[in-house]
């Protein structure tokens, strides 16, 4: 089981309307990705929340099918 | 708190810094948890370290724990810092030095 990259941005835009999404595929295997998100709705929340809340946006999976997706999180300038 | 729960609270207040992982901090056994392994020994700050593999029962009910749906897991003094994302970013800017001197847990050399 693996996810495709558009996959994993529609869980979260749906999550996170506003979110910038640029995600890298690591392996080409689907399995390992490196995701940059950027949303207003992150803004003063510490780091673990910020993640939290892409986690919960991708309902489950992470962790699961999506064996790794390296995150960083950002608010807009 | 479930049986669980109640052990992993137990491993966490063992020991200032915990790091939930797969394998040992002498022979991690993912790639993750060998980069949190490296910037822990690179800062000097001793760590406590529990071998997930080991025990399905906290490699499952340590997610529910933090609501951190990954391995590995950090925490000092009890509070939870991150996973490998959190913890490589903290270090590259440099804050994860600053939080680990403020909570006292980095070994006098």
């Amino acid at each position: 089981m693996a996810m495709q990259a558009d996959e994993i941005t529609g869980f979260i835009k749906s999550a996170l309307p506003d979110a910038e999404v640029i995600i890298k595929d690591l392996a080409g295997d689907g399995d390992h990705y490196a995701a940059h998100v950027t949303s207003e709705a992150f803004r003063g929340l510490p780091r673990v929340r910020q993640h939290q809340m892409v986690y919960a946006a991708l309902q489950g999976r992470m962790g699961g099918v999506l064996h790794a997706l390296a995150l960083t999180t950002a608010t807009p300038e | 708190m479930t049986d669980t729960a109640t052990r992993i609270k137990a491993e966490i207040d063992s020991s200032p810094v915990t790091v939930f992982m797969k394998g040992t901090a002498v022979f991690p056994q993912c790639g993750f948890s060998a980069r949190v392994v490296q910037i822990l020994s690179h800062l000097n700050v001793p760590f406590k370290s529990v071998n997930v593999l080991e025990d399905a029962e906290i490699r499952e009910g340590i997610k529910a724990y933090s609501n951190w749906p990954t391995i590995p897991q950090v925490y000092v003094n009890g509070e939870f810092v991150g996973g490998c994302d959190i913890v490589s970013e903290m270090f590259q800017e440099g804050e994860l030095q600053k939080l680990m001197e403020d909570q006292g847990v980095t070994a006098k050399v």
